[in-house]
C-alpha cells in the first residue's frame, strides 16, 4: 500500500536538513514532530525525521491583510496554494533499492534528495528495515510515534559503551532504566551492578500512579540477586535479600573521603589531612584509629604531630564521626562484600544493591564509589590477564548509577572511578549506565563518551545542550526533545540505534507486559513442570 | 465545410490578430455573454476565444445615434417607429484567443489531445463564422486550466474576465464547486504574490 503523500522537497542542505512543502490535502495539524518520513529521491530513498513544522505564505501581504476566512470556498482555494505548511526534515539514512544495498542495509546520508522529490509517511516496513526486525525473544524498547513497528535497542551494542538515561524528574527515567536493564538481562548481553538509591530496581518499584510494579528480581529470580545495605527496610518491604552488605572501616580509603568533600562539607585541607592520617595509622586502620580518638587534647596533639591546624583536624573528626550513623559501616565487617559481589557477577548473576533508608548522598556516593573502585580494579586485572594469556575475558559489566552528576561533575570526573570508566570506555569490559536529571552537571568530556543517550523530556536549556553535545542535527533534535510528552516518550540516539528515534516506550506494569518479558507466575511454572514430567514419564 | 452538429453561428470575424479576433453579431444586441467560450476557424484549425468585450455602435464611425424616445411609451416602440435603426446599428464583440484545435484533415474527434490551450499558428480569417460553444464543448475545453495564464495577462479587465469565464465554465461542469476550487487554486498559483487580485477574483466566483 502506498503511504500517504505529504509533499515535496523544495530546498535544503545536508547539514541543515531539507524543507518540504506540504500538499494542500495535508493539514499541518496532522503532522507531529518526531515522526518518520521517507523521501523518494531519484536514485535512492531517504529516511528522516520531521523536526519542525512551519506555516508559510507565498505573499507576505496575506499575513498583514488576511482574506475572508469565514468563507469555506476561499479557505479551500488558498490552503495549499497561497498559504501552506512546510516541514523541516532531517534525513539520516538512505535506503537503496538494488540487491547490493538491500544487503548492506540503511546507510548514513551523504547527500540530499533532488528538488521536488516526493515525501511520504514512512511505512512500517521502512521503519522495520531501519531499526531491524525484532524477533520473538528479542528486546525492544518501544514503538516510534504513531507506528506499530518495534524499535530494537540492541543490548549487545548498548553495553559496549556507556549509556545515559536523562530527563527531568517525573518523566519516567527509572521506568526506562528498568526496561533497559531488563533488556540487558533478558538477552544476557552483560551482567549488571545496580546502585539502587531508592530501592526501585531490585524487588519492586512504584509507577507514577503509585501502583506497584515488579522489578528485576521478580522477573528473573534466577538471574538477579538483591544486596541490601539496610536489612530492616528490606525486611519491612518483604524483599527477599541475598546478602546484607557491611563495610568495614578498613575498606574506606582517603580517596573515598575526597568524593564526599561536598556532601560532608569538608575543606580542601581536611581532605588532604586524611592522606596524612592514612600514612600515620596505615591504610586499613586510619579511620578506625582516628574515630577512636576522643577528647580535644588528644586531637590537638595529633594535629600538632601531623603539622595540621587543630581546627582542621577537629572539624574532620566531627564530620567523619557523622559517618557512624550509617549502620552498615562497622569496625569489622563479617564478610567481604566486594568478593561476594564479584562471585555473583562471575556466575552471571546481576546484583542490585538496595540502599533502603540510606537515601542521602553521603551513603550513596561513599558506597557506590568504594565498591566500584575495587570491582573495577579486579576487572582490570583480569582483563589484562586475559589479554596476556589468551584466556576468556570476564563478562561485560554494566554499572548503573543514579544522580550521576554527583559523581561525574566537572570537579570530580577527573578523580572518581566513574569518570575513569566513562572515559576508558569498554577497554576493561566495564561500562556505565548513568541516570540523571541534570545532565548539564556532568563533565563535558564524560558526556561526549556516552555512546547511547536515552532522554525523556528536558526543559532546561543547558541540560538540553549538554545532552545534544556533538550530535549532528543538534538544533533540529533540540526542537524534538523539548516537545516530547512528559510521559512514556523518549528520544534515543547514539550507538545502539541507527538514527535518532522518538519512541513511545513499551507498556510496563501489567500482567501482559510481564509475560511478554518472560515472567511466569508460580502456578504457571508449576503446571509446566508437571506437564513436562507427564511428557517424560507418560 | 458545414458540420452536422455545429451550434448555430452567431457572427462573423471582421478583424483578427494572433491573440484576439473581433466579430460582428448577426443579431443586434445579441452578443455572446462576457466570458463565454466562442470559436471560429482558420482552415482546418478551430480557434477558441473567450469573449472579452462587446459593444453596440453606429455603423458609421462619427455618426452617433440620437435619442428618439421622448414620445414613446416603451423602449421597443422606438424600434417599431424607426425600423431602419436595426440597419444603422451594429453589435461587435472581441474574443481573446485562448486555444486552438489543430485539426487534421478536418476530422472531428472526441480526443482531447488535439486541444491546445495556447495561441494558434495563424490568426482567424476575416469572414470566418463564429459559433458559441455549447456546454459540452465548454466543459471539454476547460478540463485543462492552462488558458487561465492567457487571461491573467489580459490587461485592465483581466480579473473580471477570469471570474466571468470561470463562472461560465463552471456551469458546464458536473460538479461546479469542485471545478471552481480547482480553478481557484490555479489562479492562486498564477497570481502568486498578488493577493488582492486573487481575493477579488475569488469573491467573484465563490460558490
Amino acid at each position: 500500500m502506498e503511504e500517504r503523500r505529504l509533499g515535496i522537497v523544495v530546498s535544503g542542505s545536508l547539514t541543515r536538513g531539507v524543507e518540504v512543502r506540504l500538499d494542500s490535502a495535508i493539514s499541518v495539524e496532522d503532522i507531529a514532530v518526531g515522526r518518520y518520513v521517507t523521501i523518494e529521491g531519484e536514485k535512492r530513498r531517504f529516511f528522516g525525521m520531521i523536526t519542525d513544522v512551519t506555516l508559510d505564505a507565498s505573499d507576505p501581504g496575506l499575513m498583514t491583510t488576511p482574506p475572508d476566512v469565514s468563507d469555506p470556498f476561499i479557505v479551500e482555494v488558498l490552503c495549499g496554494t497561497s498559504i501552506f505548511g512546510r516541514l523541516h526534515v532531517l534525513p539520516s539514512l538512505t535506503l537503496g533499492s538494488d540487491a547490493m544495498s538491500l544487503l548492506e542495509g540503511p546507510q548514513p546520508v551523504k547527500t540530499v534528495p533532488t528538488h521536488f522529490s516526493v515525501v511520504r509517511e514512512s511505512s512500517e516496513e521502512d521503519v522495520a528495515r531501519v531499526f531491524g526486525q525484532v524477533e520473538e525473544k528479542q528486546f525492544y524498547i518501544g514503538t516510534p510515534l504513531d507506528m506499530e513497528t518495534k524499535v530494537r535497542l540492541n543490548p549487545e551494542e548498548l553495553v559496549k559503551r556507556s549509556s545515559g538515561v536523562f530527563g527531568k524528574s517525573g518523566t519516567g527515567k527509572t521506568f526506562l532504566a528498568r526496561l533497559i536493564l531488563i533488556g540487558i538481562i533478558q538477552e544476557g548481553a552483560a551482567v549488571n551492578l545496580v546502585f539502587d538509591m531508592h530501592s526501585e530496581y531490585g524487588w519492586e518499584g512504584t509507577s507514577e500512579d503509585n501502583r506497584k510494579v515488579k522489578a528485576l528480581k521478580q522477573l528473573f529470580p534466577s538471574k538477579v540477586a538483591v544486596f541490601a545495605l539496610d536489612e530492616e527496610s528490606a525486611r519491612r518491604r518483604k524483599v527477599s535479600t541475598d546478602f546484607i552488605v557491611e563495610i568495614g572501616y578498613g575498606e574506606i580509603e582517603p580517596e573515598d573521603i575526597t568524593m564526599l568533600r561536598e556532601t560532608l562539607g569538608l575543606t580542601e585541607a581536611a581532605v588532604q589531612a586524611t592522606y596524612r592520617l592514612a600514612r600515620r595509622f596505615g591504610e586499613r586502620k586510619w579511620l578506625e584509629s582516628f574515630l577512636a580518638i576522643e577528647g580535644r587534647e588528644e586531637l590537638g596533639e595529633l594535629a600538632q604531630s601531623l603539622g595540621e591546624h587543630e581546627a582542621t583536624i577537629a572539624a574532620l573528626h566531627r564530620r567523619l564521626d557523622s559517618l557512624k550513623r550509617l549502620r552498615f559501616l562497622v569496625p569489622q565487617a563479617r564478610d567481604n562484600t566486594i568478593q561476594r559481589i564479584l562471585e555473583y557477577l562471575d556466575r552471571g548473576m546481576n546484583v542490585v544493591l538496595e540502599f533502603g533508608r540510606y537515601t542521602d548522598y553521603t551513603a550513596y556516593i561513599l558506597v557506590a564509589n568504594l565498591l566500584t573502585r575495587r570491582i573495577h580494579a579486579q576487572y582490570r586485572e583480569r582483563m589484562e590477564q586475559a589479554m596476556g594469556e589468551d584466556i576468556t575475558k570476564p563478562r561485560p559489566l554494566v554499572i548503573t548509577i543514579e544522580e550521576a552528576h554527583r559523581f561525574l561533575s566537572q570537579e570530580l570526573a577527573g578523580q572518581t572511578i566513574f569518570g575513569t570508566i566513562a572515559r576508558e570506555m569498554r577497554k576493561y569490559n566495564v561500562t556505565l549506565l548513568v541516570i540523571d536529571q541534570r545532565p548539564s552537571g556532568i563533565d563535558e568530556e564524560v558526556m561526549s563518551q556516552i555512546g547511547t543517550k536515552i532522554t525523556c523530556l528536558l526543559d532546561n536549556e543547558r541540560d538540553i545542550d549538554s545532552v545534544l553535545t556533538g550530535v549532528s542535527g543538534k538544533s533540529e533534535l533540540k526542537a524534538v526533545l523539548a516537545k516530547l510528552d512528559s510521559k512514556q516518550q523518549a528520544l534515543i540516539f547514539g550507538h545502539a540505534v541507527p538514527m535518532p528515534v522518538v519512541v513511545r516506550t513499551r507498556e510496563y506494569g501489567s500482567p501482559q507486559s510481564y509475560k511478554e518479558l518472560g515472567f511466569r507466575e508460580a502456578l504457571e511454572l508449576k503446571k509446566q513442570a508437571e506437564d513436562e514430567a507427564k511428557d517424560l514419564w507418560g | 465545410m458545414g458540420r452536422i452538429d455545429s451550434p448555430p453561428k452567431i457572427g462573423e470575424v471582421i478583424e483578427a490578430s494572433t491573440s484576439e479576433f473581433t466579430a460582428q453579431c448577426y443579431e443586434l444586441h445579441q452578443p455572446p455573454p462576457f466570458g463565454s467560450l466562442v470559436k471560429t476557424r482558420e482552415g482546418d484549425v478551430e480557434i477558441y476565444g473567450v469573449v472579452l468585450r462587446a459593444a453596440t455602435t453606429s455603423i458609421e464611425p462619427g455618426r452617433r445615434p440620437i435619442a428618439r424616445g421622448r414620445d414613446e411609451e416603451e423602449e421597443e416602440g422606438i424600434y417599431r417607429a424607426s425600423p431602419q435603426l436595426e440597419k444603422l446599428l451594429r453589435t461587435d464583440f472581441t474574443a481573446l484567443v485562448v486555444g486552438h484545435n489543430a485539426g487534421r484533415g478536418g476530422v472531428e474527434t472526441e480526443n482531447d489531445e488535439k486541444l491546445h490551450h495556447y495561441l494558434p499558428p495563424r490568426p482567424a480569417r476575416i469572414h470566418s463564422f463564429v459559433y458559441l460553444c455549447d456546454l459540452k464543448e465548454s466543459a471539454r475545453f476547460s478540463q485543462s486550466l492552462d488558458f487561465l495564464s492567457i487571461l491573467v495577462g489580459a490587461g485592465g479587465q483581466a480579473d473580471e474576465l477570469i471570474a466571468a469565464s470561470l463562472r461560465y465554465a463552471a456551469a458546464a461542469h458536473q460538479e461546479p464547486r469542485d471545478f471552481l476550487t480547482r480553478a481557484g487554486r490555479e489562479v492562486a498559483v498564477l497570481l502568486g504574490g498578488e493577493t488582492n487580485r486573487l481575493t477579488t477574483i475569488l469573491r467573484r466566483i465563490k460558490w
